[in-house]
């Protein structure tokens, strides 16, 4: 049987633009989720060190986010993106995959909040930090 | 008596040093080129264009643009316009080495410390246009406000600010 894991795993891998960065659910809670981004050289922003573009870390933050929300048992649609800030507090180490994990803390009738990180293979060290708000879409 | 004022150089001397120094900024970073991003300068005014592609598509139902391109779109328009201003000068005096830039070496770029993105609407499958407005450049820091639209230019979809961490010139 395809637990709740597996349909969301195919529901990510389905969006074109996370599937073109090659991003790949690992975990999915309620409310919470983790994704997998492997080093990719189209996705640098750096050339003379290979560090990865940032912008390719807010497109994980987001969808990572995004798939929190809609993990969340209060939060039964779908979902979009009010506002996202993300701290850089690192360069991310050429070669290695970034992995973002997600927790949707609050969700109230309309509007979900949520928290995330981001790490390399040093994960006592966060790459990144993000928090945002999220729309709450009512199931059709 | 005042010394004699140097004539304004050809239009194609700056215009070819001005379209070097933009060309090395943009096509040097494989993020940019994978997003398919483009710049079109007007004199100092750059504007960031995104062409749209299917790879670019984060909600296949509606469809619409993934969040994460147009965070990126506005980071990049960000970076690539305060770099830029930062190299504009060293542009105007002839003191920049286009030789050395169309060859690759790429100048320093600044960092991103944090950015925030605010999503009006959602971003169709459409063109895309960003302008970034500096609001203060220092030495060590600067703070940046961008601006993205699509069809009505007075329709923004999303707009973000960022805090760079800026190069630090080599003595």
């Amino acid at each position: 049987m395809a637990t709740k894991t597996d349909i969301a795993r195919q529901f990510i891998e389905a969006i074109p633009h996370s599937k073109a960065l090659g991003m790949r659910l690992t975990d999915m809670g309620e409310g919470t989720s983790t994704i997998e981004m492997p080093y990719d050289e189209k996705l640098v922003g750096d050339p003379e060190t290979g560090v990865i573009h940032g912008g390719a870390v807010s497109a994980l933050m987001d969808t990572c986010c995004g798939a929190a929300v809609m993990s969340h048992p209060a939060s039964p649609g779908g979902t979009a993106t009010i506002d996202l800030r993300i701290d850089y507090m690192r360069a991310a180490t050429p070669g290695q995959s970034i992995t973002a994990t997600a927790i949707c803390y609050h969700v109230t009738r309309t509007v979900a909040f949520v928290r995330a990180t981001a790490t390399d293979e040093d994960t006592d060290n966060p790459v990144a930090a993000a928090t945002g708000a999220f729309t709450v879409e009512t199931a059709r | 008596m005042k010394a004699p004022r140097r004539p304004p150089e050809p239009v194609q001397v700056i215009k070819q040093r001005r379209d070097a120094t933009l060309r090395a900024l943009v096509e040097g970073v494989p993020y940019i080129q994978y997003l398919g991003m483009q710049f079109e300068r007007k004199g100092d005014e750059l504007t960031g264009v995104l062409p749209f592609d299917q790879k670019l598509i984060g909600n296949p139902m509606l469809p619409a643009i993934h969040g994460g391109v147009t965070a990126a779109f506005l980071e990049v328009t960000a970076i690539i316009t305060l770099s830029w201003t930062y190299l504009w000068e060293d542009v105007e005096s002839g003191a920049i080495d286009t030789a050395t830039l169309e060859a690759g070496g790429l100048p320093r770029l600044p960092k991103t410390i944090d950015i925030s993105t605010d999503y009006l609407r959602s971003g169709l499958p459409r063109d895309a246009y960003a302008r970034a407005r500096i609001n203060r450049s220092g030495r060590r820091y600067a703070s940046v406000h961008v601006e993205a639209w699509q069809d009505n230019r007075n329709r923004l979809f999303a707009q973000a600010t960022g805090h760079f961490l800026m190069p630090q010139r080599r003595e």
